[in-house]
């Protein structure tokens, strides 16, 4: 049922709940109240019909101010301040977009580019490789929109000049031609697509074969044989025997502008440094996680050894994924944003020994040792990824060349920062009803 | 926040010096509020005298992260994301790290959505003393049916209480949803150009907090977040739509960088936490290892640069352990030195035969030495002397890392070499060589030399150990 209730009637109903009445306002037009349910004054109908009666004191009041009446001033008296936005505020009713226009500023702290350092050297320059590479050039960080980056990232894969153990996943791979650095080379740029190879001569390590670095020099022209791009040379990380296996193979290499690896502040760098300007290759500037010792070691490549901008190369360290990334990769960041706001002794590209991933054991274990783990699933899958994610975490740091291991990390690394450097063509699925998607 | 120093945030403050907030000094207090390390209802006097109630409410308007928190779910599962206030973590630090949703469907049979809210909700893997875990769960109606989705969401609810992210386009089908499940707390994805007006009715009925998605449209993203705002929304998530692969994913990584520096910069018409959908990789590779790879590819890409919270679709292990330790790795807080316990561990089943092993307490190095010993199967104490979370090259130099260090740690530990031993023998670090005489003096027993890298040490231990006189 419905009782049909006129605004006249008010008067009388509020009287009978102790309100002040409305006296004196008289209403043009029938306003009606539908009430339903049955009569008797209940809670809740005293609710609605104080509702409703507000309402219509707000259709009121706007005719009043409609005629000039100062309503709000009014209002205010009554309510008291606080109370007038709240008896008044209606909510926003909006029938159409605001329209809005994004925008957002190219970062103007950017304006020193990274030194371009080209590895290689083909015969127009002395050389013997097919193509150089040529590292550094960017503007802005990584694949970022303020600028163009100018060179896109590279991967060079690693030989080692003896068998050494690995993990299982990536042992798999290598079989075949472990034990032959030549072959080895031949089957990661022909297989797996690397853009450069780095040849480390561990088995120099005297505490490994100790081999002589003459010998271990004939490994490199070996490599330089096999294949026709750009290589690294690396020594065993032994401080005191590295300076002179790098001098050997520097001289063998001579003219192929190779990346040497590596100086750093605990070994004879000054020898490196020579090895490299005496035969016309790049030196790897390498420290431990510190930017000041990065700073201090590439100062004193240029002005103690006078090794030339164009010739240096950085290698502030990666930490594997879950074992001081985070250090790793804020460390290269700083370096990086350093370098584009004009620090010019950090002005340098970046190299990461991603293959470092590999020392995760997540990487390379067979299952957790920890019986509180979740099941780590098969690790055939899992390492590669792992080398995947710590590479990639580094390229938005800024890095610019990849020292890697697994073929299936190169390919998927080469394919995301490829993406993102915009040389990567597909076609997109159509994701506007991503939601409904069969996977 | 709006200032940045804490000469800006002490005018606030009652200056009374009290202490009750735990520091010293107002001026100490004003430095944590900077560095968000405490909040301004730590000092209680300006929350417990209406003389401050005022000023107390203009500084956490200063103070608030230009990037708006949203929280979604209720009790402890729930999560907060965004409250960022820099765009290099080095910075400061990221807060809030990204949380990870998983999908499950409204036409998956009983059996396998509750295998799967099971794997969701149980990983966890171990890391530097606490477990890494998954954060939510994102329900997609793909049935087209209210009825259906609503009864999937009552039995998800019934399964966990995990948040969950509630996935339609149609109102309809999310106002159903949110009958059963409104009270949780859900995120509601997602408002689009269609249906952007019922969507906003449903988060003001419901008072959920909402995802809007645009595709590529930065400024329909932004009109929209405008429009949201003004009828009084703004527990808002921004999807700009994951493109998987091509230029068109260079686009979507470059829309991740636009919203976030804008927001930063103090556009606070985007300054809201944005959304990823790692899972469009499922639409672009078919095979299921390739697909999960590209999708754990795509979640890291937007994991490290500004995505505050993302939907997955693989719950293989090879793709959550990277995931949430990359995760970790971006959102740690890089102001605070990690550090593990000092101690003398053991690691394997140490005899009185096994060597002791010296360290320092920066967690890295601690895990380093730990996983290079363990990873070779070699018993052994590690004597992890507290160097305060540096490294042995920089302790040796700073003098964090001494003989008198090392003397204390093993008297710390109750660790007697001759009681314990049968060598009477300490290997220090490398690195650390230059302490040698000294430890020799203090500890009393002999010192070698180790290998500067850890990583030597199987090939350093087979050499030396053990030493050849007892």
């Amino acid at each position: 049922m419905s009782d049909k209730l006129k605004l006249s009637d008010l008067n009388n109903i509020l009287k009978d709940l102790d309100v002040e009445s409305l006296e004196g306002v008289t209403i043009e037009g029938d306003i009606e109240l539908d009430i339903q349910g049955g009569g008797g004054m209940n809670p809740a109908m005293a609710y609605a019909l104080g509702h409703e009666a507000a309402q219509i004191s707000l259709h009121v009041a706007n005719i009043a101010r409609m005629l000039g009446y100062p309503v709000d001033q009014l209002f205010a008296q009554c309510l008291g301040a606080g109370g007038e936005a709240a008896a008044l505020q209606t909510e926003p009713a909006i029938e159409e977009l605001l329209q809005a226009k994004f925008d957002v500023a190219r970062s103007s702290e950017w304006n020193t580019p990274i030194q371009e350092v080209t590895l290689g050297a083909t015969s127009a320059d002395g050389g013997s490789r097919d193509h150089t590479i040529t590292l550094g050039g960017e503007k802005a960080m990584p694949f970022y929109f303020d600028a163009e980056m100018p060179n896109r990232n590279y991967v060079t894969m690693d030989v080692f000049d003896m068998p050494i153990s690995m993990a299982k996943a990536v042992k798999s791979n290598y079989e075949d031609v472990m034990g032959d650095p030549a072959e080895w080379a031949k089957k990661v740029v022909n297989e797996y697509n690397a853009d450069m190879v780095t040849i480390h001569l561990i088995s120099t390590d005297p505490l490994i074969n100790d081999t002589p670095a003459k010998e271990a020099a004939k490994v490199v022209e070996d490599v330089l044989q096999a294949v026709d791009v750009p290589i690294v040379i690396g020594g065993s990380g032994n401080p005191q025997k590295d300076p002179e296996v790098l001098e050997k193979a520097a001289e063998v290499a001579e003219g192929e502008c190779a990346l040497l690896a590596s100086a750093s502040l605990n070994l004879d760098y000054e020898r490196v440094a020579k090895a490299a300007t005496d035969y016309g290759h790049a030196v790897l500037s390498w420290t431990q996680l510190e930017i000041n010792a990065q700073k201090e070691l590439n100062r004193k490549l240029m002005k103690q050894c006078n090794v030339p901008r164009e010739s240096i190369v950085m290698d502030p360290t990666t930490a594997a994924l879950g074992y001081g990334l985070d250090y790793a990769y804020s460390n290269m960041e700083r370096v990086r944003l350093s370098a584009l706001m004009g620090d010019d002794e950090l002005n340098f590209p970046i190299s990461s020994g991603t293959t470092n991933a590999w020392g995760a054991r997540e990487s390379w274990m067979k299952q957790s040792p920890l019986k509180e783990d979740s099941d780590w699933g098969p690790r055939e899958y899992r390492g590669p990824i792992w080398e995947i994610v710590t590479g990639l975490s580094l390229a938005l740091a800024g890095n610019d060349l990849f020292m890697m291991m697994h073929p299936t990390s190169v390919q998927v690394l080469k394919e995301i920062t490829q993406t993102l450097y915009g040389n990567i063509e597909a076609k997109n699925p159509d994701i506007t009803n991503w939601i409904t998607a069969e996977v | 926040m709006k200032i940045n120093s804490p000469l800006d945030a002490y005018k606030y403050l009652p200056g009374t010096n009290c202490g009750r907030c735990g520091e010293d000094t107002c001026m100490a207090f004003a430095s944590h509020l900077i560095d968000r390390s405490k909040s301004g209802e730590d000092c209680l006097p300006m929350v417990e005298e209406d003389k401050y109630a005022k000023k107390l409410e203009e500084l956490e308007k200063l103070l608030a992260p230009e990037i708006r928190e949203v929280t979604i779910g209720t009790g402890e599962k729930s999560v907060t994301i965004g409250g960022d206030d820099v765009l290099f973590r080095h910075k400061l630090t990221f807060f809030n790290k990204t949380a990870y949703a998983y999908d499950i469907t409204d036409t998956m049979d009983d059996k396998e959505l509750e295998e799967r809210i099971n794997t969701i909700q149980t990983f966890k893997k171990f890391y530097v003393g606490e477990f890494l875990n998954l954060d939510m769960v994102a329900v997609r109606c793909v049935s087209g049916k209210p009825e259906t989705f609503a009864d999937t969401v009552k039995k998800v609810i019934g399964l966990t209480e995990l948040p969950l992210v509630l996935c339609s386009f149609d109102p309809a089908v999310l106002k159903a949803a949110l009958e059963v499940a409104a009270d949780k707390k859900p995120l509601m994805y997602a408002a689009n150009q269609e249906n952007w007006k019922e969507v906003a009715g449903l988060a003001k009925e419901y008072e959920v907090p909402v995802t809007l998605f645009a595709p590529n449209d930065l400024d329909l993203l932004k009109s929209m977040a405008k429009t949201f705002a003004e009828m009084g929304l703004e527990n808002l998530v921004l999807d700009p739509g994951t493109f998987p692969t091509g230029k068109e994913m260079k686009t979507t990584f470059e829309n991740f960088l636009k919203i976030r520096r804008a927001g930063i910069d103090g556009d606070g018409e985007v300054a809201y936490p944005i959304m990823a959908v790692p899972l469009t990789a499922w639409m672009a590779y078919d095979d299921d290892v390739s697909a999960s790879y590209w999708e754990t590819v795509v979640a890291s890409v937007l994991t490290v640069k500004y995505g505050d919270i993302m939907i997955m679709h693989s719950i293989e292990p090879y793709a959550l352990l990277p995931e949430v330790h990359l995760r970790d790795t971006i959102y740690t807080d890089p102001r605070k030195p990690v550090t593990v316990d000092p101690g003398v561990w053991e690691v394997g089943s140490p005899t009185a035969d096994s060597p002791v092993i010296v360290t320092t307490n920066f967690a890295l190095t601690y895990y380093t030495v730990e996983s290079d010993i363990s990873s070779n199967k070699i018993d052994c104490y590690i004597v992890v002397a507290d160097t305060e979370g540096i490294g042995v090259e920089a302790a040796v130099a700073g003098g964090q890392l001494t003989a008198d260090k090392i003397k204390k740690t093993l008297e710390n530990a109750k660790f007697d070499l001759k009681e314990k031993t049968n060598y009477n023998t300490v290997i220090l670090p490398g690195l650390s060589a230059r302490l040698q005489g000294d430890v020799e003096d203090k500890v009393g027993s002999r010192v070698l030399i180790g290998p500067a890298d850890s990583g030597r040490l199987p090939g350093w231990l087979e050499k030396n150990w053990p030493p050849q006189d007892k």
